[in-house]
This record gives structure tokens, C-alpha cells and sequence, in this order.
């Protein structure tokens, strides 16, 4: 199955926003048995069931959410490169929540204040990404002015993953924000959480040619489809199966 | 799980306004501000809380096991220490 061919701006923007939510709540369920602590484990279990929460709620405004999730091939995704990215160390991790969960704050307090579609899923939705947010920044800055093995590694999966965040500001159909404006504000938040992690903000270019970023349009990274054999095995095995 | 050296805190939960911070239980965490994140986790994810405390286990200082009697035992055989022994005027209410 690929995705409905008559989509609406409404409804790929809810693909958009429903995939995003619904990769990187997978990608942080695989930290589940392997976090560095229980604490974190719950910690980083507690984001992915509230992304999984939103990834419902959205990918049900599109479609059948169990269709959606389980049966679409890799080229009908439409999430953020950035999102499908492994999970790496805990610094990849958390400097993907940092780039993430900046970005999606800040996007959904914009959508809750207006009034299109997306306003009472964001309304909701704001104020777990604010603490996913503060999740993020809180062990940014403590690895980054921790000890030299945090700093060096929290540098590294800061340049690794920067090239992966202009794709966030690109327009999506559907979703009315104002994409320079919510770069531009992305742009300082992160920039002080890195100073004040005593981290580098990375130089690549973020944004042409020679940048990642076409998940939107369905192109994505080698390690995705091996998330997502992962993800969908059973219900491809097990057409209709339920608890 | 490998092990860390994170210190133990301990957790009070205020499940609701006018009630008292009471004892939840403990975790680990490497400074207060992550200790309050991670109780916020660990003990008020099915909305228990309105308020959360976390302390230093370490900065509890705590009764002996061993000082039961003596501490507390004395207490058992004085019932006139309970206030007991009063008529309570009509009308008073909340007693």
C-alpha cells in the first residue's frame, strides 16, 4: 500500500507530522532494555508513549492508523530524516531529542494558537513537547559540560546529526506556519543550549544541495527500512491479529 | 543496566492541594534538578501529583532499629497523654 493518492493539504500534513511522531517514538522504544539506567529508560519510554499518543491521533486523521503504521512500504513515509536517524550513543539520542523536540515545540504552540486542524491535538501535544524539550536541554548541557568522554561525544553527535535539520523548516502542505520565523527562533534556542553546554554549534550548512533531508518526499535513510522491517513484521506476519 | 554512582534521593509526592508531601519512595539521580525529573517519571505519571519534593537520602538522618524501645516504647502505657479525657462542647465541629 502506498499513501491515499488523493491526499488532501490536510491530510499529508497529518502524514507528515503522524510519521515524525510515530519513527522516533519506535526509535526511542529501542532504548527498552538497553538505557544506561532505569531512571532514563522510564524517562525516554514516557516520550515515546506520548509521541506514539500523538502519531495516533494524527495518522487517524489520515487514514487507518493500524494501515497506516503497519502496512505502507519505506517510499510512503514522509518523516523527517532526522527522526529516522539510529539511535547511536545516548548523545546521538539526546541531540536528536534536542533538534526534535525543539522544532516541535515550537511548532505546535504555533498550531495551538491557531485554528486550523491540528489545534486540539497541539494543544495537548504542547505541553508534553515542552517537557520533552526541557528533557533534551537538561542533558545537553550536562553532558556537554560534563566530563571529556560526554564532551567529545555530545560534540560529535551534534555535527553528526546537524546536517539533518534544515529539512524541518521546509514548507509542508497543510501546515500554515511561518517557516523562516520558526527557524529563526529553532536556530537561537538551540544555539544558547549548546553555549551553555559549552558545545560547538556545528558549522555545516544546514540547508542546498549538499545537505540531507527528503524525508517529506518520501526519501529516506539506509537505516530506515531496517527500523521499519522491525517495526511492521508482525502485522505483515500476522494479517489482523489483535490481543 | 550497569551500575552508577548517581546518589539516592528520596521522593514526596502532594497528590493533591491542602493534603501533605508524602513519602513515595526513591531513585537515583546525579544532581536534584534530573532527581525531580526522573520522580516526576518514576511516581506521577498516572497523575498521583500535584507537587514533588526530592531530597538526599543522605541528608535524612534517621531512628535506629535498634533505639525501638527506648524511643518509643515508653509511650504504649500513658493512655492519659491522648486527649481523651474531655467533654467536647456541643456545636464544635472538625474535632
Amino acid at each position: 500500500m502506498t499513501a491515499p493518492s488523493t491526499d488532501t493539504p490536510a491530510v499529508s500534513a497529518a502524514l507528515a507530522l503522524g510519521d515524525d511522531a510515530l519513527v522516533l517514538s519506535h526509535r526511542l522504544g529501542e532504548w527498552m532494555g538497553h538505557a544506561p539506567v532505569l531512571e532514563e529508560e522510564v524517562a525516554l519510554a514516557n516520550i515515546a508513549l506520548d509521541l506514539l499518543g500523538q502519531a495516533r491521533v494524527l495518522l487517524s486523521m489520515a487514514g487507518d492508523e493500524d494501515e497506516l503504521a503497519y502496512l505502507r512500504e519505506e517510499r510512503a513515509f514522509r518523516n523527517l530524516q532526522l527522526v529516522e536517524q539510529p539511535n547511536g550513543d545516548f548523545a546521538h539520542t539526546i541531540a536528536r531529542q534536542l533538534y526534535f523536540s525543539t522544532y516541535q515545540h515550537l511548532l505546535y504552540a504555533r498550531l495551538a494558537a491557531g485554528d486550523g486542524p491540528f489545534a486540539p491535538l497541539a494543544a495537548k501535544a504542547v505541553k508534553e513537547t515542552a517537557y520533552h524539550r526541557d528533557h533534551a536541554e537538561q542533558w545537553t548541557v550536562r553532558l556537554g559540560d560534563g566530563t571529556e568522554e560526554s564532551r567529545t561525544r555530545m560534540n560529535r553527535a551534534c555535527a553528526a546529526l546537524w546536517r539533518f535539520t534544515g529539512e524541518m523548516f521546509q514548507p509542508v502542505e497543510g501546515v500554515d506556519v511561518d517557516g523562516a520565523a520558526l527557524e529563526a527562533e529553532w536556530l537561537a534556542s538551540v544555539a544558547d543550549v549548546l553555549r551553555r553546554a559549552t558545545l560547538d554549534l556545528p558549522e555545516g550548512p544546514r540547508s542546498g544541495a549538499w545537505t540531507a533531508g527528503a524525508g517529506r518526499q518520501g526519501l529516506h535513510t539506509e537505516s530506515f527500512g531496517r527500523m521499519l522491517a522491525e517495526m511492521q513484521h508482525l502485522h505483515r506476519s500476522h494479517p489482523g491479529a489483535s490481543w | 543496566m550497569t551500575t552508577t554512582d548517581w546518589p539516592l534521593w528520596e521522593v514526596f509526592v502532594r497528590s493533591r492541594r491542602g493534603l501533605s508531601h508524602t513519602h513515595a519512595g526513591s531513585l537515583h539521580a546525579p544532581d536534584a534538578e534530573l532527581a525531580l525529573r526522573n520522580a516526576r517519571d518514576l511516581y506521577t505519571r498516572r497523575g498521583e501529583g500535584v507537587s514533588l519534593w526530592v531530597v538526599p537520602s543522605a541528608a535524612i538522618t534517621a531512628s535506629s532499629p535498634d533505639e525501638k524501645d527506648p524511643f518509643f516504647e515508653p509511650a504504649a502505657d500513658k493512655p492519659y497523654r491522648h486527649p481523651t479525657f474531655y467533654e467536647i462542647p456541643e456545636g464544635v465541629q472538625h474535632l
